[in-house]
């Protein structure tokens, strides 16, 4: 089999947001807003894994071999 | 101990029964002979997106994690809540990195990180390293799982002190070295099953129930923050402050690229049936994460309860929680969801550590051709040794250093990336390099580690990963992770090291990988399947 299969798409890119996102610190380290009784802190970080898992979704998707 | 009594049928009832799951598992998808290393180890690496998800769920949150994480909540406050970030940020980081790993291991039949690594660079030193690391590193993981069990076994009032007290431990670790023995990974891979639908029904009902009997998730969070403010301790409450916001990032990054360099959460990645299975699993497994903050949580819910930790044990605070607030029939289910949790882990954990034994110090200096059967046998009597070795830790050592040498494993463990996550996107290092960059990073992190001192737990070395700048001799109060700084100077040593041996024209080791097999998939004619009959 030919190697036509490389792991290079520029899609992978898009990795880096989940990553950069959750280090920056300044963006969540507050008391206000809170929601539902959560301080930003809590509930913002708690809400990144939802954007972990939407952006290796459509990463997965965007590199599937198989249609 | 009758107050218990309820606690402790429900816990020894489903403890039983799912042990005796893991026995059963050896007949499990049909194997047709375990007499081999790659069948017994891998599982015959043909699991599904879901066994998968289970698995590697069921392999890296741990049961220690869903006791000490609540505890470092409950004791630091915000601090401890870098478990979240660090779980979230490391599927994305290593989604390249596993699925190439997967393709070269499969098109090479290898199974552990430094059979990578003896393939990649032609340096059995350089393996021989990363292997050793690997088992130091995982030894004492393995004898923290029993810490989560004892913390059950102690709020039940059943594991005090004296030796009969440490009977139940014993048998619990005498169940999961019989059926390891007996099924290999298809064991832990069954029981993750029902240990994941115990947790998730216990924590889904703890969030919901604990909450409101303690007036709401703004009193919990307010009462902690009170807890903290009434402290002398600088570094606590319920947010960062300007001093540890840097160890934070960096402690969850340095754990989130450390945690694909453990040899289980490999032996778990390969075991899949192809990489489409592990690019699901890198979306999906945040699902726990989810619990995993959730979980953390219960470390306030522990302090506006009023919990108080048995003696000085604060990974006690979590099963006194439950023993608290639920009423005694569910709280047993709790514990048995904690206790069955750290079968799964110190099972994959044993085995991963026996494999990296056989693969790169039995076969590479005692053995050089042994038949698959030898292969399998020496693998499952190491993982036994392993195994003893564990429970002889937390009998004989005091768990406190169980928890330090874990700390210290993180750090180890980072110092292989790069020779095995580098490696496998370049060739550009030298062998000597890495070598040399190993040396340093392992010998900068040991030495940053020894001195960071701890009053809260009386230590005067090893007291923590947060490494004070000032001990460089820098004016301020910033922390940092230890293990990351380390592994910048492995890094730079690294590269230094392979100018260096370049420039020397010292001999570079042969690479036995091509760059197509980073990316062959399932059903390319270079992957290659369990091949039960020939020896590798």
């Amino acid at each position: 089999m030919p190697d036509d299969k490389s792991d290079r798409s520029p899609w992978y890119w898009l990795l880096l947001v989940p990553v950069v996102i959750p280090l920056m610190t300044f963006l969540y380290n507050a008391d206000e807003p809170r929601l539902l009784g959560f301080p930003l802190f809590y509930w913002l970080q708690i809400a990144y894994i939802a954007l972990g898992v939407a952006t290796t979704t459509l990463v997965y998707r965007m590199t599937r071999r198989r249609p | 101990m009758s107050l218990h009594m309820t606690e402790i049928v429900i816990f020894t009832v489903l403890f039983v029964a799912v042990s005796g799951m893991g026995f059963v598992a050896a007949r499990w998808r049909r194997p047709t002979d375990l007499a081999s290393l790659h069948e017994w180890g891998l599982g015959g690496r043909n699991f599904g997106s879901w066994i998968t998800w289970f698995l590697i769920g069921g392999d890296l949150y741990t049961a220690y994690t869903f006791v000490a994480v609540p505890a470092l909540l409950f004791g630091a406050g915000a601090a401890g809540f870098f478990a979240v970030p660090y779980t979230v940020i490391t599927y994305p980081i290593v989604f390249l990195v596993m699925i190439r790993l997967w393709s070269v291991s499969h098109v090479h039949r290898l199974v552990t990180p430094a059979d990578f690594v003896r393939a990649r660079f032609g340096s059995p030193t350089l393996a021989l390293l990363v292997a050793i690391t690997g088992i130091v590193a995982t030894m004492p993981y393995i004898a923290l799982q029993l810490i989560g069990i004892e913390a059950v076994l102690k709020t039940m009032g059943v594991a005090g002190s004296g030796l009969l007290s440490d009977l139940p431990l014993i048998v619990a670790f005498v169940i999961l070295a019989a059926y390891t023995y007996r099924s290999g990974l298809r064991a832990p891979a069954l029981i993750a099953f029902v240990k994941d639908i115990l947790i998730y029904l216990v924590i889904l009902v703890a969030i919901i129930y604990i909450p409101a009997r303690l007036g709401g998730w703004g009193a919990v969070f307010d009462g902690a923050q009170a807890k903290f403010a009434a402290t002398p301790a600088p570094n606590d409450g319920i947010l960062l402050n300007a001093n540890n916001q840097l160890q934070y990032v960096t402690l969850a990054l340095g754990s989130a690229l450390a945690l694909f360099l453990y040899p289980h959460s490999v032996t778990g990645v390969l075991a899949s049936r192809n990489r489409d299975v592990i690019k699901r699993n890198m979306s999906a497994l945040p699902a726990y994460s989810l619990l995993l903050a959730l979980i953390a949580l219960l470390g306030y819910m522990a302090i506006s309860a009023g919990v108080k930790p048995i003696g000085k044990d604060v990974n006690t605070v979590v099963p006194q929680l439950f023993d608290q607030m639920f009423p005694d029939w569910f709280a047993g289910i709790a514990f048995a969801a904690v206790g069955i949790g750290a079968l799964v882990p110190a099972a994959i954990m044993s085995i991963a550590a026996a494999n990296l034994f056989t693969r790169n110090i039995y076969r590479e200096y005692v053995n050089r051709t042994p038949t698959d059967a030898q292969e399998a046998n020496v693998s499952k009597v190491t993982s036994l040794v392993v195994k003893i070795g564990a429970v002889l830790f937390i009998l004989l050592i005091d768990p406190q250093f169980s928890i330090d040498l874990q700390l210290i494993g993180g750090v180890m463990i980072l110092q292989t990336l790069p020779s095995v996550a580098l490696g496998l996107f370049t060739r550009w290092f030298h062998r000597a390099g890495l070598i040399a960059g190993w040396a340093a990073g392992m010998g900068g992190g040991l030495l940053m580690l020894y001195g960071i001192t701890n009053p809260a737990t009386n230590h005067a070395h090893f007291g923590g990963s947060a490494f004070p700048l000032a001990n460089l001799g820098l004016d301020t109060k910033i922390t940092v992770y230890a293990g990351f700084l380390a592994l910048l100077l492995n890094l730079l040593v690294a590269v230094i090291g392979t100018l260096v041996a370049r420039a020397a024209k010292a001999p570079d080791g042969a690479d036995a990988t091509r760059p197509g097999d980073y990316t062959a998939d399932e059903g390319d004619p270079r992957v290659r399947d369990v091949d039960l009959s020939g020896a590798t």
